[in-house]
C-alpha cells in the first residue's frame, strides 16, 4: 500500500490553528475539531525558531535530554563539609546562587548573606568590615551552579558549611545543597545578626556531623520515592515541605537513634531542628533536581530548559543544547503575601536557586498538589489546578513518579522546553519565598513570580546559532 | 506454575491504586496469584504467606510485583496490564476544563489527529507544520506567503515519512468525504482528485456532482506544487496513493499553468499509473473538458450542466468586465474569451476586456477572501454597472463550505442595478445541491435578479463572450 494510505483510509480527525472560520465549517460537517489557541510566536524568536524547525534535530535532542532527566535516581548518602566536598574551592571561596555575579551588583540580601558568610568565616569582625572587604574582593564569587550545587536564596555557600551529598543510583551523577537554615532571620535570606552565625555554627558542628553519621549507618536515602509520596500529600516541593520533611524524619529517626556516634542532647537537638522546619527538605528536594537538571545537559540542539536560577539582580536560565552560556534578564519582583508589617516596598527581586524544583516538574509546576498554600494564587484550589493545567503546554515530559490525585494521577509537567515557550508565550510559573531587601531583614513573605520572556528568547537564538554552525 | 518477583527500587505508588492495579493482574487469564505493593513489612508478610520468596533486602519505599502464572507469556501480559494500571494516560483536569492548547501541535495530541490545518500567518506556518510532520501527521497549509525554501523541506520531509503536505497556498482539500478550507458537499465516489487549484477542484467538484457522480477524495497540493522550485512532490505523492486506493476508480489531476519540466514529470507519471488518469492543467485544456474525459472513463457522457439563463441580447454595448473570486476561474474564462474577444487584460488597470482575481494577494492585504467578504467585488460590480464602457459582467459565485452563508443576497441588490443600467450579468455559479447555501436556492436569486447563471464556468464564459461579441444595441 501507498504511504499515504493512513490518510486516505481512515476518518479524518483534524485539528487547527488560525482563522476559527475553517474550523467552524469543519463542525457544520459534523465532525469534531481539536482548535488551537494560536498566537505569534515572540517576534525576536521567530527566525530562530524556523531554523530550528529546518534542521530537524530538536524534537530527537529534546527526547534524549528529558529521558536522561527522568533516569535518575536521587539517593542523600551523606553530609559532608564545603571545603573537602569541592576541591576547587579555596578559604575564600563563596558560592551564590543564580548565574554570576560581582558585589557591585549584587542586592540586598546577596550582600547581606555574603557579609554573613564573612562573619561565620571569620573573614571580618564587623558587618562593616565584611563589606568593605566584599568591595574589595577579598571573597571569589562563584555561582553554585557551575559546581554541581544548589543553595536556596542567597544560596551562600562557605566553606565550613556542611553540605549534603546526593548521588544519582542509577547513574555516576553527584549534586549537592547547603542544609536549611529554617524560616525568618537566616543567611539565605540576608540576614547576618550574632543568632543567624551561631546557628550556622551550630549546623557545621552538629548537625552536619550527626546526620552525616547517622546516613552512613542506615544508608542512602531515596529521595524520589519521598517527594512522590508528599506531592500526594500535599506538598509542591518548593513553597510546601512540610510532607517531605516529615517522611525525611521517619527515614532517619531510627538512625539518629542508634547510628550516630553523638551525645543524645546532640541527637535529640537535630531531631528536633528537622521536626521545627518544614522546609528541611526544601534544599535535598532541590539538590535532587540539580542531578536531573545536569544529567539533562549537553544534548546538541536540545532547547530544554535545565537551570533557572536568580541572584536576586538577574534571573539566569541554561539550555541542554548551549553549554555552560547563561541567559539573563533583570530579576522580576514577586507578586506576593507579606508577613507581618512588610510589604513588597520592603522585597528584593526575586532569589534563589530553588527554581530547580519548577525546572524538574515540582514547584510551581506541580501546585494543583498543594491546596494548603493556595493562597498565593489568589485563594482557590482551581486556580492551583489551572496554573499547573498551564505548564503542559511548555513541558515535554509528564513525570512518571511525581502525580497528582487532583489529576487523576497524572505526571506533573516536567522538563521545560524553550522553544514552546517562545511560541506560545506561556511562562514557567515559579512559586517562592520573599527575601527583604535591605541588607539583614530576611524573610518577608512568598509568592508566585513568573520567568522573564526574555531568558528563553535570547537561548533560543543561541541554540539556532549552534545548530546554523554544525 | 512460574513464580516471579520483581523489586522497582523507590518507585512509589498509593496503597488503593496497588490493590486496585494487584485485582487487575489477578485477571489476566494464565495468572494465578498475584500482588504488587511496597515492600511494607505488612506486605512482606503477604507475600511469603502466599509462597513468594523475595531475594535481598528491600525498603518501604519499593515496589515488589509478584506474580504466579501458567507461562512466561502470561506473565509478559501480567507486565503489560500492570504498567496500564499504573501509568496515567487519562488527560486529568481536575474537573476543570482543560486550557485550550495554544499550538497546532498540541491541539493535535489532545484530538490524537491525523491532520493539521494551518491558516496562520505564512511566515509562522513552517515551524508549526513541521511539528506536525514529526509527529507523523499530515498538514493542510491553507496560509500563503510561505517562503518556498520552507515549502520545500516541508514537503521534501512529508514524501520521505508518508505525509502529505497540501499547501501553502492550499485552498480546498476533501479527505475521506470531510471538506477542508473552501470545499463543496459532495458524496463519496469512485472519482479521485488531486491538484494544486483550489477553485479549480472546487469547479470539478461542481460539475461531477452534477452529473451523478461522487469524489472521496480531492487532495489540494497548494498553488505552487507544480512550480520548478516544488517539483509536484506532493502531487505525484497523491497521484501515487490515489492509484493504490481501492475506493478510487478514475484520477483528475487539476492544476494552475504548470512549469513546463514540471508538467511533463506530472504525465508521465500519469501513465504509469494503472487507473485512466485524466490531467486538466490550465492553460492548455478547461475543467469543463476535464469533466467531460472523467466522466467518459467512467463510461458516462456529460450532461448538459445546469443552468438558469436569461436572454440578455439587448444589453448596452461594451466590453466584458470579470469580477472573480477564484483564480482558476478567471484564468478558465479568460483562456475560453480570449478565442473570441482577443486580448483580455488581467488588471484593474487594462483598457478594454479585463477578467480580475479579487482572491489575488493585491486585494486580499488585511481584509477577508472575497469569498467571504464580498465588499470589494461589491464595490466593484456598482462601478461597473455605472461606466458606460463596460457592456458585460461576468461574475463567479463560489458556494461551499467556508465560503459566504449567502451571498446572492449581498449581490442581488447590485445585479438588478446592474441591469437596469444596460449592462448584462452572467454568473458562473460554483456549488452543490448539497452545500450549505443550496446551489439552487442562490440560483434562483440572482436568475431573479436578473442575472445569466450558469454551473459551468466555461459556458458562463462563452456566453460573455457571446453577448460582447453579438449583443448589444446603441
Amino acid at each position: 500500500m501507498s504511504d499515504l494510505s493512513q490518510l486516505l483510509d481512515s476518518d479524518p480527525v483534524v485539528a487547527t490553528a488560525g482563522a476559527d472560520m475553517l474550523a467552524d465549517s469543519i463542525e457544520q460537517q459534523g465532525s469534531n475539531v481539536w482548535r488551537a489557541d494560536w498566537r505569534p510566536p515572540h517576534s525576536d524568536a521567530a527566525d530562530a525558531l524556523a531554523r530550528l524547525a529546518a534542521d530537524g534535530r530538536m524534537a530527537a535532542a529534546n527526547a534524549t535530554s528529558i529521558d536522561k532527566m527522568l533516569r535518575v535516581r536521587p539517593h542523600l548518602v551523606d553530609v559532608g563539609v564545603a571545603r573537602d566536598v569541592f576541591p576547587e574551592m579555596t578559604d575564600r571561596t563563596f558560592f551564590h546562587a543564580g548565574p554570576p555575579l560581582e558585589w557591585e551588583r549584587a542586592g540586598g540580601p546577596m550582600r547581606g548573606a555574603i557579609i554573613g558568610g564573612m562573619l561565620y568565616e571569620g573573614l571580618a569582625t564587623n558587618p562593616d568590615d565584611a563589606a568593605a572587604k566584599a568591595a574589595r574582593g577579598e571573597v571569589e564569587l562563584s555561582p553554585c551552579h557551575h559546581h554541581g550545587a544548589v543553595g536556596p536564596m542567597a544560596g551562600v555557600t562557605t566553606p565550613s558549611m556542611p553540605v549534603a551529598i546526593v548521588q544519582d543510583g542509577a547513574g555516576d551523577g553527584v549534586s549537592y545543597s547547603t542544609l536549611n537554615e529554617g524560616l525568618g532571620k537566616v543567611l539565605r535570606y540576608g540576614a547576618y545578626a550574632p543568632e543567624v552565625v551561631e546557628r550556622l555554627q551550630w549546623m557545621s558542628r552538629v548537625l552536619g556531623p550527626v546526620l552525616g553519621a547517622a546516613l552512613r549507618s542506615r544508608g542512602p536515602i531515596d529521595l524520589q520515592s519521598l517527594i512522590a509520596q508528599a506531592l500526594q500529600m500535599g506538598d509542591d516541593g518548593h513553597n510546601r515541605n512540610r510532607a517531605v520533611t516529615s517522611l525525611f524524619l521517619r527515614e532517619i529517626g531510627g538512625a539518629l537513634v542508634d547510628g550516630a556516634d553523638a551525645p543524645i542532647d546532640q541527637r535529640l537537638d537535630v531531631f528536633k531542628f528537622i521536626d521545627g522546619n518544614d522546609h528541611f527538605m526544601l534544599n535535598l528536594v532541590m539538590a535532587a533536581g540539580k542531578l536531573g537538571s545536569d544529567a539533562a545537559a549537553g544534548t546538541t540542539a536540545s532547547s530544554l530548559v535545565t537551570v533557572m536560577a536568580r541572584n536576586g539582580t538577574d534571573f539566569g536560565v541554561r539550555l541542554s543544547g548551549t553549554g555552560d552560556e547563561w541567559f539573563t534578564a533583570p530579576a522580576p519582583p514577586v507578586d506576593g503575601l507579606y508577613l507581618g508589617r512588610f510589604t513588597e516596598e520592603d522585597a528584593s527581586p526575586d532569589i534563589g536557586d530553588s527554581t530547580i524544583t519548577e525546572t524538574v516538574g515540582l514547584g510551581g509546576f506541580a501546585m494543583a498538589a498543594a491546596p494548603a498554600i493556595v493562597g498565593f494564587v489568589g485563594g482557590t484550589a482551581a486556580g492551583a489546578v489551572r496554573r499547573t493545567l498551564a505548564m503542559y503546554e511548555i513541558t515535554l515530559a509528564e513525570h512518571p513518579a511525581y502525580q497528582i490525585p487532583m489529576l487523576e494521577f497524572r505526571g506533573t509537567p516536567v522538563g521545560i522546553d524553550a522553544a514552546r515557550v517562545v511560541r506560545t508565550g506561556v511562562l514557567p510559573q515559579i512559586n517562592t519565598g520573599v527575601a527583604g531587601k535591605v541588607p539583614g531583614t530576611g524573610m518577608v513573605g512568598a509568592g508566585l513570580v513568573e520567568a522573564p520572556i526574555e531568558c528563553f528568547v535570547d537561548g533560543i537564538n543561541a541554540l539556532a546559532a549552534t545548530v546554523a554552525d554544525s | 506454575m512460574i513464580s516471579r518477583v520483581e523489586v522497582f527500587p523507590g518507585r512509589y505508588h498509593d496503597s488503593v491504586r496497588l490493590m486496585q492495579a494487584s485485582k487487575a493482574l489477578q485477571e489476566v487469564a494464565g495468572v494465578g496469584d498475584a500482588l504488587v505493593a511496597m515492600a511494607t513489612e505488612l506486605n512482606l508478610n503477604l507475600l511469603a504467606d502466599m509462597g513468594f520468596e523475595l531475594d535481598g533486602t528491600t525498603s518501604t519505599n519499593d515496589l515488589v510485583l509478584a506474580v504466579r502464572a501458567e507461562s512466561e507469556d502470561a506473565i509478559a501480559s501480567a507486565r503489560v496490564v500492570l504498567d496500564d494500571a499504573l501509568s496515567h494516560k487519562a488527560v486529568g483536569s481536575g474537573g476543570l476544563d482543560a486550557p485550550q492548547p495554544k499550538t497546532a501541535g498540541s491541539a493535535a495530541a489532545a484530538g490524537d489527529a491525523n491532520i493539521v490545518l494551518l491558516s496562520v500567518p505564512g511566515e509562522h506556518a513552517f515551524v508549526e507544520a513541521m511539528e506536525a510532520l514529526e509527529t507523523g501527521r499530515h498538514v493542510m497549509i491553507f496560509s500563503d506567503n510561505v517562503p518556498v525554501n520552507q515549502e520545500r523541506v516541508l514537503k521534501e520531509y512529508g514524501a520521505k515519512h508518508g505525509l502529505l503536505v497540501m499547501g501553502p497556498d492550499c485552498g480546498t482539500a476533501v479527505v475521506n468525504g470531510l471538506g477542508l478550507g473552501f470545499a463543496n458537499a459532495v458524496r463519496p465516489g469512485p472519482v479521485g482528485m488531486v491538484g494544486a487549484s483550489g477553485t479549480g477542484i472546487q469547479q470539478m467538484l461542481c460539475l461531477l456532482d452534477d452529473a451523478g457522480v461522487g469524489v472521496r477524495h480531492a487532495l489540494g497540493t497548494g498553488s505552487h506544487d507544480l512550480s520548478e522550485d516544488i517539483g509536484a512532490i506532493a502531487t505525484l505523492q497523491g497521484l501515487e496513493a490515489l492509484d493504490e486506493d481501492p475506493a478510487t476508480d478514475v484520477i483528475a489531476v487539476i492544476s494552475k499553468p504548470p512549469a513546463a519540466p514540471v508538467a511533463a514529470k506530472v504525465r508521465a507519471a500519469a501513465t504509469e499509473c494503472t487507473k485512466p488518469v485524466v490531467v486538466t492543467f490550465m492553460g492548455e485544456t478547461t475543467l469543463e473538458d476535464g469533466a467531460r474525459e472523467v466522466l467518459a472513463e467512467l463510461g458516462e457522457s456529460a450532461p448538459e450542466y445546469a443552468s438558469w439563463a436569461v436572454d440578455l441580447d439587448l444589453h448596452r454595448p461594451g466590453a466584458v468586465r470579470g469580477l472573480f473570486s477564484g483564480g482558476t476561474l478567471r484564468d478558465e474564462a479568460r483562456f475560453i474569451a480570449a478565442s473570441t474577444l482577443g486580448d483580455i487584460g488581467k488588471d484593474e488597470a487594462d483598457a478594454g476586456h479585463s477578467f480580475i482575481d479579487y482572491g489575488d494577494d493585491e486585494y486580499t492585504q488585511g481584509r477577508a477572501h472575497p469569498m467571504i467578504d464580498q465588499t470589494v467585488r461589491i464595490e466593484r460590480l456598482r462601478a461597473a454597472a455605472s461606466d458606460a464602457s463596460i457592456g458585460v459582467i461576468l461574475l463567479d459565485v463560489v458556494l461551499g463550505y467556508g465560503a459566504n452563508a449567502d451571498p446572492a443576497a449581498e449581490l442581488a441588490p447590485l445585479i438588478a442595478e446592474a441591469m437596469a443600467a444596460g449592462a448584462a450579468v452572467v454568473v458562473s455559479l460554483c456549488g452543490t445541491r448539497g452545500d450549505p447555501q443550496n446551489r439552487d436556492t442562490q440560483a434562483a436569486a440572482l436568475h431573479e435578479a436578473g442575472a445569466s447563471v450558469w454551473l459551468s464556468n466555461a459556458a458562463a464564459a462563452r456566453e460573455a463572450a457571446r453577448l460582447a461579441t453579438t449583443g448589444g444595441i446603441a
